[in-house]
């Protein structure tokens, strides 16, 4: 029996303010355990929370930017429960009344069309701290530098199919949320977590089946090995006759293997409400107008405009739009040499073998977007050969200096001067007389062997073109 | 002559009749004498009272409104460095590391604490009964509870330990004490005063208010503690005003024109007869003044004690969660588990009413039970402040009595909690409303002190403590002193 998947997701993503949610303590990650909690995020009575103006400006973006509903009004709620990593008791989030309702994020799947996603919602909340279980002997730790920093709870609806299409899903989300800004996306910073919500049914049946949730997925390959594993185990049930718990379970790595949380939580009652401590959060249309017009394009009418006005290939236009960087890098590069054919093969080529090479992101390369289209104008002028253009390139990459700098240094500067070249020519025809016999007599396969001898002569550097013709009008 | 306020304080010590220092002294002599039969307090500050009044006579200190002069905070404001327990054992051992907002504002005006009042355990009860440090006595009659939660600022106002005091009103906490102990309680506006280091009890209802002598002292309270604070979300964004300044002048006829609406619903079967003489008697003292007093309904009314004790108890249940022995207060040894550790110390920390409070939250709030209770009980708020809204669109100020009855003897009502409940039902209205409200002395009953209540529209704070001020210029039930006290400085 061949069972249909059903895939949810809820990702929570960090957003990249500099102060917490709710207080004025910083963001910054990896500090000493508790330095970076205030009063507020520690819980202590009588302190209040005040919502910050950035996370929600960077929440009503996201709405924006997914083609959401931004809510004029929404409500903060508390979510209660008892952990020592929650210092007031409940977590401050929002249930009812959602910022962001609706939206939708494409998913590409290689060798699969791409396929619109729809969003049920985004929501602010605060995060939890951290419990040390094995910083202490005997004692477990508790860090709440994390606690109150903020996060945007992005739900999906469950139309995702595979566990491929899951961990595209996620990648979407991340280059959405990396482009207009609103994250570092820093996955080993923990600034994207996922829980994935799975089922399995008969493809006739309209029914969704039982689902499980499985928590804290914290990479993308870790979402598709989890879902892998658990698409296998439910099937092994169901095939079997069994029926699927609706409950909470965590991958093991390790064992590469889903196995159920044992925890209490399962079955709290959060007791959600409103809190009244804060107010409900109203959004004028002019705040909202204005960050209207500060969103950048997005991936994807960027990526529609880089095919149609530069005659991008779809792969290639996906590839620079992978993320803003790049895309901006392309089009600096491309616009400084005015051949933007030119600009996408080399960003998508040396460039990106370079980067990956040295595993370095585009912001921190060694060759900037204006030098690129320094050394790409050369090329396209003829002042250099494709393969000096390289060398030339890697020299850059070493820190030799510019395109010219090193053209200069290196006399790489290719001969086009056809008077030169004529010369040239002519000595190596007359020192090779077997081989123009050769040729003469119909091996036209020997023409190679006189390219290469100029080349030689001129370490490289004759225009090719010119070469070629010299010689066939020679011969 | 020196008189006991704040404003004949002011004279006072602006006159060279006294100096900070021996009006300090004078206070923690007071108190050493009658505070171990009052429990007014829970700590004293002795040492830095006299150190910041030395201060104040030399003139090293910024002056301010109320510069030299020694106050009490209910122990549910946090001090910096000082003990603040909101009358549970839960917080016995905590010293906050950082002073309320309201503390902060009153020392800029220069008013310095002298100690931290007794109250209701999480300022949850009527009669300040519920304190882990042991009830409040009444000054008036040591075998009655004083009322509460703000038993101990209003017991210390009473008994002349100090001049002010400052309390929190979450259903009537700061009024129902005040009329018990004879003295005047205010109430602004929920959101004139920031909330911020006031420890939470139920956020959509806690406001901080005044313990005094007279309106004229709550205005100038109110002058340095009202506010916008960035730190309160729930605090007005508008300016405070010069409160005090809108008292004055006032004439025979201070209440011309002024609307006065009597609330049918307060007059009902379970008010004393005698409270309800003593509050036709106050009708006609402000008709006197020129006020036009006539009756108004309020439909609703008779739903806000179910109301309060719905909302109230759902807020408490999350804002008590904090106290769970990890991070700061008391944590019960033995525990050999995460569950044992959150259960043993709340079950050690927290007393009988507030646990029972935390049980109803609990439950109102769970699944299957939210609509029916708490969803309910926030729609008929929102239709009791309509009711609120409709009558003063007729009048401009309503009036009640402040208690059914005068002062109750210790243990009568604490093993009833319905009784206790109901002790509130003519202060619940005003709190579930946000309105700004006053209770003033105005009669007596058996030698005891009756209140009357005066509400007003919201923020309109000026209009309520100028109809109190103009009544305490008429009568001088506010310069009573409790049998066997004797008025400080031999005053009257």
């Amino acid at each position: 029996m061949n069972l249909e998947v059903v895939i949810g997701l809820e990702i929570h993503v960090q957003l990249a303010t500099r102060s917490k949610i709710f207080s004025g303590a910083s963001t910054i990650f990896g500090s000493a355990p508790n330095t970076q909690a205030c009063l507020v995020d520690l819980g202590f009575p009588g302190t209040l929370p005040v919502a910050n103006r950035e996370a929600v400006a960077m929440a009503a973006k996201f709405g924006l930017a997914a083609g959401g509903q931004v809510a004029e009004h929404s409500v903060f709620a508390r979510k209660n429960y008892f952990y020592p990593d929650l210092p007031k008791g409940y977590q401050i989030s929002q249930y009812e009344l959602p910022i962001v309702s609706g939206g939708a994020v494409e998913v590409a799947v290689p060798g699969q069309p791409p396929r619109a996603i729809e969003l049920t919602r985004a929501h602010l909340e605060e995060d939890a701290g951290k419990s040390l279980h094995d910083a202490l002997p005997n004692a477990t730790g508790v860090d709440l530098n994390r606690a109150g920093a903020p996060l945007l709870e992005i739900v999906t609806e469950p139309q995702l199919h595979s566990p491929e299409e899951a961990g595209a899903c996620m990648r979407s989300i991340h280059q959405l949320v990396t482009w207009i800004g609103i994250s570092d996306g820093a996955m080993e910073e923990g600034s994207m977590r996922c829980d994935a919500n799975i089922s399995l049914k008969n493809p006739n049946d309209p029914q969704l089946g039982t689902r499980t949730e499985i928590k804290n997925l914290n990479s993308f390959r870790f979402v598709e090995r989890a879902l892998r594993c658990e698409i296998r185990r439910q099937g092994e049930v169901l095939r079997g006759g069994g029926t699927v718990i609706q409950e909470t379970r965590l991958y093991d790595a390790k064992l590469d293997a889903t196995r159920p949380m044992r925890d209490k939580e399962e079955a709290n009652d959060y007791r959600y409400f409103p809190d009244p401590d804060l107010p409900p959060l109203v959004l004028e249309d002019s705040f909202l107008e204005a960050l209207r017009r500060a969103l950048p394009e997005l991936p994807a009418a960027r990526r529609e405009r880089f095919e149609a006005d530069y005659g991008l290939s779809a792969e290639d236009a996906r590839r620079l739009c992978e993320n803003r960087a790049t895309a901006d890098y392309f089009e600096a590069a491309g616009q400084a040499c005015g051949d933007m054919m030119l600009a996408a093969r080399w960003v998508t080529g040396d460039l990106a073998a370079a980067l990956n090479r040295d595993a370095l992101d585009i912001s921190a390369s060694r060759v900037g977007a204006g030098e690129l289209g320094v050394l790409l104008a050369r090329l396209r002028e003829g002042v250099l050969s494709g393969k000096l253009g390289k060398e030339v390139f890697q020299a850059m990459w070493a820190g030799q200096g510019g395109a010219d700098d090193i053209i200069a240094a290196r006399g790489l500067k290719q001969i086009s001067d056809t008077g030169a070249l004529e010369g040239i020519v002519d000595d190596i025809l007359a020192s090779h007389s077997d081989q123009v016999s050769q040729y003469r007599e119909g091996n036209t396969r020997v023409f190679g062997f006189f390219v290469g001898q100029v080349m030689r002569a001129t370490q490289g550097r004759a225009n090719p073109a010119i070469v070629n013709e010299l010689l066939r009008k020679r011969l | 002559m020196i008189e006991f306020s704040l404003a004949g304080l002011r004279r006072a010590l602006d006159g060279g009749e006294i100096s900070s220092l021996e009006l300090t002294e004078a206070c923690l002599r007071r108190i050493e004498e009658r505070n171990p039969a009052l429990n007014a307090f829970v700590t004293l500050c002795a040492e830095s009272a006299l150190k910041e009044a030395s201060r104040a006579d030399s003139g090293k200190a910024a002056g301010g409104p109320l510069a030299g002069i020694p106050i009490a905070h209910k122990d549910i404001f946090c001090t910096r460095g000082l003990r603040t327990t909101a009358g549970s054992r839960i917080l016995d051992n905590f010293a906050p590391p950082y002073d309320a907002a309201v503390v902060e504002r009153l020392a800029q005006a220069g008013a310095f604490p002298i100690g931290k009042t007794n109250m209701d355990e999480f300022a949850m009860g009527s009669s300040s009964e519920t304190s882990y440090y042991g009830p409040v006595l009444n000054p008036w009659d040591l075998s009655r509870s004083p009322g509460g939660s703000s038993g101990g600022s209003a017991a210390a106002v009473a008994a002349g330990l100090v001049p002010a005091a400052t309390g929190t009103d979450t259903g009537g906490s700061v009024r129902q004490p005040a009329a018990l102990c004879g003295i005047t309680g205010f109430r602004p506006s929920y959101g004139r005063v920031s909330r911020y280091g006031m420890i939470a009890f139920a956020s959509s209802l806690d406001q901080a208010g005044s313990l005094t002598r007279t309106a004229e002292d709550a205005a100038l309270l109110l002058d340095s503690m009202a506010g916008h604070d960035p730190r309160d979300s729930t605090c007005a964004r508008r300016p405070g005003e010069r409160y005090s300044a809108a008292l004055i002048p006032m004439g025979a006829r201070a209440l011309e024109g002024v609307r006065i609406g009597v609330v049918k619903e307060f007059i009902s079967e379970g008010l004393d007869p005698r409270c309800q003489q003593v509050f036709s008697d106050n009708m006609a003292t402000l008709r006197g003044l020129g006020a036009a007093v006539s009756e108004v309904s309020l439909p609703r009314l008779p739903l806000s004690a179910a109301v309060y004790y719905v909302v109230a108890p759902a807020e408490c249940s999350s804002n008590l969660a904090r106290f769970d022995g990890v991070r700061f207060g008391l944590r019960e040894a033995g525990a050999d588990s995460l569950e044992a550790l959150y259960t043993q110390t709340r079950r050690a920390g927290f007393g009988e009413e507030v646990r029972r409070r935390i049980l109803v939250g609990g439950w109102v709030l769970s699944k299957g039970y939210f609509d029916a209770y708490y969803l309910k009980a926030q729609r008929a708020r929102r239709l009791l402040a309509d009711d609120f809204a409709r009558a003063f669109e007729s009048v401009d100020l309503l009036a009640g009595p402040t208690t059914p009855a005068p002062a109750f003897a210790i243990g009568e009502k604490i093993d009833d909690p319905i009784q206790m409940y109901l002790n509130d039902v003519y202060t619940i209205g005003a709190a579930l409303a946000g309105l700004p409200c006053i209770s003033i002395p105005a009669g007596a009953v058996a030698g005891l002190p009756v209140g009357l209540q005066l509400m007003g529209r919201p923020f309109a704070e000026a209009e309520v403590l100028r109809c109190a001020h103009a009544y305490q210029l008429e009568t001088d039930w506010h310069r009573l002193w409790p049998p066997g006290t004797a008025a400080p400085f031999g005053t009257a």
